[in-house]
């Protein structure tokens, strides 16, 4: 069994990290060079944090052979996929204060990808594991996106069959068609559902009607509770806490 | 024979509401994706936020959490364990696990204050210490619960209808269960040898005791709850030696009291009762996640539904399904 020292020996909220990206993860290293000899144009960018995950962002053109050549390696057991849509929700967090919402700046509304980065709004998302050697890859890929907005990528289900279901949920919640899906219907949605929910600009109308009262859960104890709990979180509050709760 | 599981009329579409939560409101919510093993269900997405701030719990809190989260399987397992024979028209052995499980339950309760959703996880640690008197509880009940697993071994596991209604019924092979993501007693009724709890460093205390993971090499319903029968002993047997080297010291490390998460994604799975349960923890630095992407056990482990039930017999669906063993809020989410 293969111990990581990366997370296990950080002492609460340390500012030194550094030996965690000094050394090297010759396993995962292993898996992306593997990959890229199998791929080789096909692997875009990889992410290692040594010890404990890989990502690995394959372009979409070869998001069906990333599979075929993770699962002839060995890489059989097929753990989950999904999507994630990177556009900032334009409708806020819910719990923010509806009243105040221009906070000056727009910075939040850019779109920023994840690691192993990202051209296009959505990206597939999926994971593999080894069961022998007790290792996992997170694969990505990005979406493109037709001339009239339609979102397609190739099926996973002749590699793993487990992806049937997964595809068929993310379909439904995304808006991304799987091409050769043997059973392309919805999963959870009735069959004249209209939208993707789990796209950001799908508004969660529960919200929309009645903001969150999540301003009150964030605000502060009062000033009494706080002597007696005996700085279990006390000494460490930073800055932010007070922003965080008036904001 | 074909079947088809039609699943949704229980989603409750965890994953958008949690990107309307903060991450301490998260966990209880995904409390109620398996509501028999609650616990169980908070440890992964906390781990994960952990992972994503760069700190760890307490020994104390890991050691706790460790307790409570096997407390959860043998409360899940053990009522799995009676509900079996009901399946085949036995009555007696789901009185005995409602009985035997309460006093799991209120073992959690007098921890948590919850009984069937704790919400007790705390990211940095665990809300309170353990109340006095306990440890010894706790003791005397996991004596129980091994009785309870003898008395259900004699009365189901050695019953010939109970056997001949198992045995080589439902096979699933362990490419086919893998390639399909099966996980915990499914994947390794299949003899795949892996498990969670051992095969990866998690900040909790499973490496810390002694114990073994079970395996079987058939692949049918007799295999899938014969290990789950193996499993609830070996948890009480964990819980044994770890109530014996709970460390001193806090169960909360300082965290905040305003919880920002730095940006990053971070994916953390654990053994639970049902099998492999992860979240994909996509941050923003905000106060709440960005994305979470839900992996529940059942929503797999049923995905084999269609292939393990193409040609079987009407009675045996029930054993099929019964010993495949899913929770309706762990499949829909």
């Amino acid at each position: 069994m293969q111990r990581s020292q990366s997370w296990s020996v950080v002492v609460p909220l340390s500012d030194t990290d550094l030996e965690a990206s000094a050394s090297p993860d010759e396993l995962r290293d292993g898996i992306v060079a593997a990959l890229t000899s199998d791929l080789g144009d096909g692997v875009v960018d990889s992410h290692v944090v040594s010890g404990d995950d890989v990502w690995v962002r394959v372009t979409a053109e070869s998001w069906v052979a990333a599979g075929q050549a993770l699962h002839r390696r060995g890489f059989t057991y097929f753990c989950f996929l999904s999507a994630i849509d990177w556009m900032p929700s334009p409708y806020g967090r819910g719990e923010d204060d509806p009243s105040a919402d221009d906070d000056g700046d727009d910075t939040v509304d850019e779109m920023r990808p994840g690691y192993t980065g990202g051209d296009t709004r959505f990206q597939l998302l999926a994971r593999v594991v080894d069961p022998q050697r007790h290792v996992g890859v997170t694969l990505k890929a990005d979406v493109p996106e037709a001339a009239d907005g339609s979102l397609a990528m190739p099926t996973w289900v002749p590699v793993y069959a487990g992806a049937n279901w997964h595809e068929r949920e993310t379909a439904e919640m995304f808006g991304i068609a799987f091409i050769g899906h043997p059973d392309p219907r919805k999963m959870y949605l009735p069959g004249d559902f209209e939208g993707h929910p789990l796209r950001k600009d799908f508004p969660l109308l529960a919200r929309m009607v009645k903001p969150w009262p999540g301003i009150v859960d964030v605000e502060p104890m009062p000033e009494k509770d706080e002597a007696a709990e005996g700085g279990a979180a006390d000494d460490n509050a930073t800055g932010e806490t007070d922003g965080g709760a008036t904001s | 024979m074909w079947a088809e599981p039609s699943a949704g009329y229980m989603h409750r579409g965890y994953e958008k509401l949690t990107e309307v939560r903060t991450f301490p409101q998260v966990t209880s919510l995904i409390n109620r994706i398996d509501w028999l093993g609650s616990f169980a269900n908070e440890v992964p997405f906390i781990l994960a936020a952990e992972k994503l701030m760069d700190i760890e719990a307490p020994p104390r809190a890991q050691h706790i959490r460790t307790i409570l989260f096997e407390l959860s399987r043998i409360a899940n397992v053990g009522l799995f364990l009676g509900d079996l024979g009901v399946q085949m028209g036995a009555v007696t052995p789901v009185f005995m696990a409602f009985r035997d499980r309460e006093y799991v339950l209120n073992l959690i309760e007098g921890a948590t204050g919850g009984r069937f959703h704790p919400n007790f996880d705390r990211i940095g640690g665990l809300k309170d210490d353990l109340p006095k008197g306990w440890i010894d509880e706790t003791k005397q009940v996991m004596k129980k619960l091994r009785r309870f697993c003898d008395e259900i071994d004699d009365l189901l596991f050695g019953n010939e209808i109970f056997q001949s209604r198992m045995r080589g019924v439902g096979v699933i092979p362990s490419d086919i269960a893998l390639q399909y993501g099966l996980s915990g007693a499914n994947l390794r009724a299949s003899g795949v040898e892996w498990d969670l709890r051992r095969d990866q460093s998690l900040p909790m205390a499973w490496d810390k005791v002694d114990w073994k993971v079970w395996t079987h090499p058939d692949g049918d319903s007799w295999a899938r709850c014969w290990v789950r029968l193996q499993e609830v002993r070996e948890s009480t047997k964990i819980v044994d030696q770890l109530l014996d080297t709970i460390p001193a010291g806090p169960v909360m490390a300082k965290v905040p009291r305003i919880i920002k998460v730095p940006e990053g994604e971070a994916w953390v799975s654990t053994e639970n009762p049902l099998g492999e349960m992860g979240y994909y923890v996509v941050s923003k630095g905000d106060l709440g996640p960005f994305r979470v992407k839900i992996r529940s056990a059942s929503f797999n482990n049923m995905s084999i539904a269609p292939w393990v039930l193409k040609g079987v017999y009407v009675p045996d669906i029930i054993t099929i399904l019964a010993s495949l063993y899913f929770i309706l809020g762990d499949i829909d989410r």
